[in-house]
């Protein structure tokens, strides 16, 4: 088995809104990445996905709050450290976060060099300039961006070359930990490709340990992790390898969710697509129970009840319901 | 196919912005006919000009150059009442259901002035209730809930679905779905086509869906046609397209698109297949 | 909409703000009540009286009862009033000449304390003689250190005052009655008795009452010239921003002209070729109304050029409305609260505006009505800074600061609420 490289126990953050309300949007959510490992992270809009990437960051600022539970990476607990030294000592060594529209965070006045001198100096002021072009310069040249990117403004780049030297630029100290929060989603189909090879690369050359991807998007999800979670009203209803969850999805909504997905394959137009009906519960009084209960069709009285756990399934898959896996099978299959 | 009738074409449509050298041409040069009663995709990505287009076959964008024929004939809009007229045939859903709306005025109005567009000004208000009802019926909203509520009360889907009642109250010959689901959940991706299918099976409009989403387009559509930078590049049925793409740019397009069946340039999956048993029936 | 008020009020700066206007407001809706009558009227034979409680000394005699009070410390306050502070200084001034002169006599200027009256006068008595002839001392000088002494001689007298009548029938004058230095009379029962808050001005007319009027008359001005600038602006920018074309080069070619004239030198030029007869308050404000109104078209115009492209204008035209109809519902409301605050903003410029043209004498002609502006000019023109009379020019400054300032305080404060990108 190899090396843990991050480790969440029972996080839990919320938001506090202007009138004083609390939105628990994430709620205990516990997981392992491995080395060399990338897990995905799917669920519709306001399930919480973003702000867990938000969390796993260990930096808040209001209205995200931290309330409780362990972010440990490579065996040191970051939660609860203060945030400016979790700006100094953790970001962009031990994690690092790209969000969707991270090509608009450059200043269109600086060369793309100086926002590489500024992530480096910022955690060892004595590196020589030299010293830092030469790592510039190796790191674009092994991640095929032209060379002369680096000495360009960003707005002489276009928006998919800009997203990908964002992610070179904040995996240049090699976190262990890449969080990539939809970073492909505001390009075309072609660039999203070329970040996919970089972010495929980054992995292969070892240059980060370990990567979270967070898209809605499920066909992408399937060609990019090794494992899928999915998350629902800030919690993790299912996890499983890709093949596992694209193909056979246990949880009703992981089942909703992939019945859903649309690819320009043959033999898509002869398969319906299923919606899940009804909308997701409000996080600011979650209700009891399952909280998908209210639009699952396999629904039972005891769920709106009883608080259900991740349960192993066995095959390292785990599942939140109530339900067990032969009983969902068969569900599946009298449909 | 001889009995297939055209309801909207278009011989040498242009539209150009600005002038000199600040010249961009959005559409260029564009032939298209869409036959009655069928589903047509119009597939581009960002800047393919598929957005001016259909603004220019609303009428609410001037047609630089070409002729736009409307059911046979050479369309006339130059008179704010002849527009009047054309709108009660060709109508549209916009992609942001969040800033289709007034958010200053109740819900109710939207669905009100369908009725008095279609000529039921005079009619009693019970009346007009009820046909309120039966479009929000339609869409699986309850009247009783939506009545003197504001936009921004509802979730982007049940937006969504009460511009879907509005198609289902006016009965447009022709509808222009201009991204309706991109905004929207994939979940409630599913009951927004469902409706949209349902309402041509029942009225048989025709429907024109923009999308840059190409397994959306071959899911849905009859037709496809594939446009790159204002131009036209491929068009046929969605089969033809999809499966067997002539044009170069839509073959790129297809494959940097990820696919979950067939395999994928920068895929982890490429080293094993994945199984052949899915498990949707 | 309730809920949005509530924000708004969640403001600390609108707060503020809005509570100075809303005690503004009082006073001047107030004050009126209590003290009616032209505020302009001329009440003082002299110019600059200094704020205070004046009483009227001809009633004081005729008071009902005379009271005798044998108040502690009475003679000695009487005394340091009475040895006036330029008096204080040349008794000073002698006993430096006197230690230069004499050399036994040591003193040093830090050593005299001015306010102590006793030590002081104990100094004078021991070292004044009329007969030392110091050098370099003018006859004007000698006399007037002989003066003072003189003078303080009959600092101590405290012999009863007499007061005397003319009697008509014999031609006479007849003692009617004696003061001493004892005799208290009570306020109250002096028929004739005026609070001057702020004294008066050069005119001797009261300036707090005409401070008071001339604040409603700058807001009248602020708030008429704000209407029209906004009016202007926002069915200007309207045209322009939706019809585009033709329409928009128009509006826009006009909109950059005035643009490119500076506002003040157009107010000025205008104001002037009116003439000073014509100018009542109502010309100033159309006048500052017709100049202002640029920038206003300027933002509401951009604005309505982003909203004009949003769908919901975009269905509105399909569902078949009229241009009207599209333009006051589905693009006016959006804009709404932008042009309330582009309103204040207005309000606000247009009294500095005012206050500006009135300095420089282009203000309404004067003798009618009080504005902050004119109260300025006057201050200025009559020099009442040479004069020390600082309140007929601090209080005005202030008020205008405040009023401008509680308008700028408002605005922010509603930014905040309906500028998303500043809502926290």
């Amino acid at each position: 088995m190899s090396k843990i490289m991050l480790e969440v126990n029972g996080l839990t953050t919320k938001y506090i809104t202007r009138y004083n309300e609390s939105v628990y949007a994430v709620n205990d959510v516990s997981f392992q990445v491995e080395e060399g490992k990338s897990v995905g992270i799917a669920g519709e809009s306001g399930c919480g996905k973003s702000t867990l990437a938000l969390s796993l960051m260990g930096y808040y600022f209001p209205p995200l709050h931290y309330t409780k539970g362990d972010i440990i990476i490579d065996g040191r607990n970051i939660s609860g450290m203060d945030p400016d030294d979790v700006r100094k000592n953790i970001l962009g060594t031990e994690i690092a976060y790209i969000p969707q529209a991270a090509m608009n965070a450059l200043n269109p006045t600086r060369k793309v060099i100086r926002f590489i001198e500024d992530v480096i100096w910022a955690h060892d002021p004595k590196i020589s300039k030299k010293d830092i072009h030469d790592l510039a310069r190796e790191r674009f040249e092994t991640l095929n961006l032209p060379e002369d990117t680096l000495n360009k403004y960003p707005v002489e780049l276009s928006g998919g070359m800009k997203q990908r030297t964002v992610i070179s630029i904040s995996t240049i100290l090699s976190p262990k930990v890449l969080i990539a929060d939809e970073p492909s989603s505001a390009l075309d189909v072609t660039s999203q490709k070329m970040v996919i090879k970089m972010i495929h690369d980054l992995m292969e050359l070892g240059y980060i340990k370990s990567m979270i991807f967070i898209t809605h998007e499920l066909p992408l999800l399937y060609n990019v992790t090794d494992d899928i979670m999915v998350m629902y009203a800030g919690q993790i209803v299912e996890r499983g390898s890709a093949d596992q969850m694209i193909f056979d999805p246990i949880h009703p909504y992981s089942k909703g969710l992939m019945g859903s997905i649309l690819v320009p394959e043959d033999g898509t137009r002869d398969v319906k697509i299923t919606a899940i009906p009804g909308t997701p519960p409000n996080l600011k009084k979650p209700p009891d129970g399952c909280r998908f209960a209210e639009r699952c069709q396999y629904v039972k009285s005891q769920c709106r009840v009883q608080n259900m756990e991740l349960a192993g399934l066995g095959n390292g898959r785990t599942s939140r319901c109530m339900m067990s896996e032969e009983e969902l099978r068969e569900a599946y299959k009298n449909e | 196919m001889s009995e297939r009738e055209i309801c909207l074409s278009g011989t040498g449509v242009s539209k150009v912005f600005g002038f000199g050298n600040r010249k961009t041409v959005a559409v260029d040069n564009v032939d298209f006919n869409f036959y009655s009663g069928e589903l047509v995709s119009i597939v581009g990505e960002s800047g393919s000009g598929k957005t001016t287009l259909i603004k220019m076959l609303l009428g609410l964008t001037s047609v630089t150059e070409g002729e736009i024929q409307f059911l046979g004939k050479k369309r006339d809009i130059r008179t704010r009442s002849k527009k009047k007229e054309y709108w009660k045939d060709i109508q549209a859903i916009f992609q942001d259901p969040f800033s289709s709306y007034n958010i200053f005025s109740k819900i109710d109005s939207v669905l009100l002035d369908c009725i008095h567009m279609r000529g039921g000004r005079m009619l009693p208000k019970a009346k007009k209730i009820e046909m309120m009802e039966e479009a929000c019926r339609f869409v699986n909203l309850k009247y009783a809930e939506m009545t003197n509520k504001y936009p921004f009360e509802l979730s982007g889907g049940q937006m969504q679905r009460l511009m879907i009642a509005r198609i289902f109250l006016l009965r447009p010959k022709i509808l222009l779905a201009d991204e309706p689901t991109s905004m929207i959940d994939a979940c409630s991706r599913a009951t927004i086509l469902d409706m949209l299918l349902n309402l041509r099976n029942e009225t048989g409009m025709t429907i024109i869906f923009i999308t840059h989403d190409m397994g959306l387009a071959y899911y849905i559509s009859d037709t496809v046609y594939i446009m790159e930078r204002g131009k036209i590049v491929e068009f046929g049925s969605a089969d033809e397209v999809i499966l067997n793409p002539q044009a170069d740019y839509t073959k790129r397009l297809l494959s940097d698109v990820p696919k979950i069946h067939e395999p994928w340039e920068f895929s982890k999956r490429n080293q094993t297949p994945p199984p052949q048993t899915p498990v949707e029936a | 909409m309730k809920n949005t008020l509530k924000q708004v009020f969640r403001s600390a700066n609108f707060r503020i703000g809005f509570i100075i206007i809303v005690l503004i407001l009082l006073l001047i809706t107030i004050y009126p009540i209590f003290s009616p009558g032209n505020p302009l009227q001329m009440i003082g034979y002299d110019s600059f009286i200094p704020p205070g409680l004046y009483v009227s000394l001809y009633d004081s005699l005729d008071v009902p009862r005379i009271y005798t009070l044998r108040l502690e410390g009475a003679d000695q306050i009487r005394i340091y009033a009475k040895l006036r502070p330029t008096d204080r200084e040349l008794i000073r001034d002698w006993l430096l000449l006197y230690s230069e002169y004499n050399e036994v006599f040591e003193l040093r200027k830090e050593d005299i304390n001015l306010e102590d009256t006793e030590a002081l006068l104990g100094l004078w008595w021991t070292y004044f003689d009329p007969e030392i002839r110091f050098e370099n001392l003018t006859i004007a000088e000698r006399r007037a250190f002989a003066r003072l002494d003189t003078r303080i001689d009959g600092i101590f007298d405290l012999y009863d005052k007499y007061i005397w009548t003319y009697n008509p029938e014999t031609g006479e004058q007849e003692l009617v009655g004696s003061v001493t230095n004892l005799a208290y009379i009570n306020v109250s029962d002096v028929t004739n008795v005026r609070l001057l808050p702020l004294g008066t001005d050069n005119f001797g007319r009261d300036m707090f009452k005409q401070l008071v009027s001339a604040i409603t008359t700058s807001l009248a001005i602020g708030l008429i010239a704000g209407l029209i600038a906004t009016m202007i602006g926002l069915v200007l920018g309207l045209l322009s921003g939706y019809l585009s074309g033709f329409v928009d080069d128009v509006i826009m070619f006009f909109t950059n002209l005035f643009t490119v004239i500076p506002g003040i030198v157009l107010l000025i030029l205008i104001s002037y070729s009116i003439g000073q007869e014509q100018r009542g308050p109502a010309t100033v404000a159309i006048v500052i109304g017709l100049t202002s109104w640029v920038w206003t078209t300027r933002s509401v115009r951009a604005q309505v050029l982003s909203l004009r492209n949003r769908d919901h204008v975009n269905l509105s035209k399909l569902s078949g409305h009229s241009l009207p109809r599209i333009v006051i519902k589905d693009i006016l409301p959006y804009i709404a609260s932008y042009v309330v605050m582009a309103f204040i903003l207005q309000v606000s410029s247009a009294i500095l505006a005012e206050a500006g043209l009135s300095m420089l004498g282009l203000g309404p002609r004067t003798t009618e009505t009080a504005t902050l502006g004119l109260m300025m000019n006057w201050a200025m023109r009559y020099t009442a800074h040479l004069s020390g009379a600082w309140w007929a020019y601090y209080p005005v400054i202030l008020v205008i600061a405040l009023i401008s300032f509680a308008l700028n305080l408002i605005n922010t404060g509603l930014d905040r609420v309906f500028n998303p990108q500043l809502r926290d």
